[in-house]
């Protein structure tokens, strides 16, 4: 590694195995040619084939879209959403407001990070109890160093999107994965062992369908990204109809200041 | 109207009589900033106040101004300002260039991650040469996963280096000149030997790091002045590029070495 021939060696040049395009001509996707081979694919399914270079059937393709669908939230007062709000408000551009809001949904305590920790949890667990481990004893231990991750949302604990999640997991046949059904038994265990504020969220939900789906944390993660992206155009067109800068207005008095008191600027000058 | 309020401790406005959203005075950290600050202020004051509530000493601005003048622009051989560049031949917008710069330049090899994770490690390894043999071992795979990509080299060193660069050694000369603080001074004198320790050479991000953790700032606020500080390049070079043309700007060959035409062919 120490050493900067590798560097050299890569310098002027693209090799790749992912795919090319020669304009006039053609473009590969992934060993594929995107125009005679791909073109009548689904767009999740040419997203999800990017991302793993894997063929998924077109139930877990329904059930991939429908993970995107049913947390598509168009209110502007959610962070993500409000900074794709903000940006039309402020007569941004729709690319830059969305694209800021979903890099603002790669965060700790929502959406990127608890999905990713969600995953490498249910891929955990399943690799314990494969080696002998018991799934009660694998939490307590878990509970002892860690969040759980998957388990337990702000503001109100239930989970409005899962019922519904799970039922078409049902309808595309896709409820019966070990992972799936292990995210139940982790819930129950909270529950019995006085966590009952730990209620499966989202991110636990589907994280487990996904690891039945055989999705890697890293594939995951991508595969989340635009998981919010529909709800958000809606903040930002409505936004950028209304007022300009009519969005959140935030008057002096709305903000509380709590640092040191008035004192004189201590220098004369910059010289 | 809603009575939730936005708390802060860095930035106090008091408005004009007959305009509740109308500045009339501003307040940094208790300063008057329209009525004393400007005109009288460092820009790199200013910069230090808003994570700071009192002013560090002269030596101590000097040497974060020093770093600014270093970090301005690492060139267009720099992934972030190559990304920057990027958009500035397309001709996106300003704002979507410095996404790109800061997007690029916010990572774990020679970005503002790297810097993070340096000033990290290197607050729990201090200035005791023994404890840096830890730093050449691969990170433990025991840690929680992340949405950053797993470390591939000891953050702050030159994963491809030789030698350290004379750039870096000036950079570090002259900012243990300056402030004769106790990490930049103790890697300018024991650099070679850490050097040999990771078996890499000292990078500008580690020299940045240890800046950062003399003067104060959280591995947190370290991340951030690094990725503040790179942009300026970012934008000039992606104007230039712009003016430029697309048709001076690389457009690499490539070789594709998943083609189904050539699977085709006999």
């Amino acid at each position: 590694m120490n050493n900067p021939k590798l560097l050299t060696a890569h310098a002027g040049i693209l090799r790749t195995r992912v795919g090319a395009c020669w304009p006039g001509t053609r473009a590969v996707f992934r060993g594929l040619d995107l125009h005679q081979d791909l073109r009548d694919a689904d767009w999740m399914e040419l997203y999800i084939f990017g991302i793993t270079g894997r063929r998924f059937t077109p139930q877990q393709v329904r059930l991939l879209h429908t993970i995107w669908v049913l947390t598509s939230y168009p209110d502007a007062r959610i962070w993500n959403n409000r900074v794709a709000a903000l940006a039309g408000s402020a007569r941004s551009t729709p690319a830059q407001g969305i694209a800021a809001a979903l890099a603002v949904s790669e965060a700790r305590i929502y959406g990127g990070g608890p999905g990713l920790r969600a995953i490498d949890f249910f891929l955990r667990a399943q690799k314990a109890i494969s080696s002998g481990q018991n799934l009660r004893n694998f939490i307590e231990t878990e509970l002892k160093s860690n969040y759980i991750y998957g388990y337990g949302r702000p503001i109100d604990s239930c989970d409005e999107r899962l019922p519904w999640l799970a039922g078409i997991a049902e309808e595309q046949g896709l409820n019966r994965g070990t992972h799936f059904q292990m995210a139940f038994e982790v819930e129950k265990i909270l529950f019995d062992m006085g966590k009952s504020n730990l209620r499966m969220n989202y991110a636990g939900m589907t994280a487990s369908l996904c690891a039945d789906m055989g999705l890697s944390p890293r594939e995951f993660h991508i595969f989340r990204i635009p998981m919010f992206l529909a709800g958000m155009p809606p903040c930002w067109i409505e936004a950028s109809e209304k007022p300009e800068g009519t969005l959140f207005p935030t008057p002096c008095d709305a903000i509380t200041y709590e640092g040191v008191e008035k004192r004189p600027w201590p220098r004369q000058s910059t010289k | 109207m809603s009575t939730e309020t936005i708390h802060t401790r860095i930035w106090h406005e008091e408005p004009e009589p007959d305009n509740p959203f109308a500045t009339r005075t501003a307040y940094c950290r208790g300063y008057d900033v329209f009525g004393q600050m400007v005109g009288k202020t460092r820009w790199i004051e200013m910069l230090v106040l808003l994570f700071r509530d009192e002013l560090p000493d002269t030596a101590a601005l000097d040497m974060l101004e020093a770093l600014a003048v270093a970090l301005a622009n690492p060139g267009p051989r720099d992934p972030s300002i190559h990304a920057a560049m990027c958009g500035g031949v397309g001709g996106s917008s300003a704002a979507a260039v410095l996404i790109a710069a800061l997007s690029v330049g916010a990572g774990r090899n020679r970005g503002a991650r790297e810097v993070f994770d340096a000033m990290t490690d290197w607050k729990r390894l201090g200035t005791h040469i023994e404890s840096w043999h830890t730093c050449s071992q691969p990170e433990s795979k025991d840690h929680a996963v992340d949405i950053w990509p797993d470390r591939e080299h000891p953050p702050g060193f030159d994963p491809y280096g030789v030698t350290t660069a004379t750039s870096v050694r000036q950079l570090l000369e002259t900012l243990a000149n300056i402030g004769s603080t106790p990490f930049i001074n103790w890697l300018q004198l024991r650099y070679k030997e850490l050097e040999n320790i990771v078996g890499l050479p000292l990078d500008i991000c580690g020299v940045a790091a240890a800046t950062f953790l003399d003067l104060g700032f959280s591995p947190e606020e370290g991340e951030m002045l690094f990725l503040l500080l790179r942009l300026p390049g970012a934008a000039a070079h992606a104007l230039e590029q712009q003016r430029n043309g697309y048709k001076q700007f690389p457009f690499y060959p490539v070789e594709l070495q998943d083609d189904p035409a050539a699977r085709e062919q006999p």
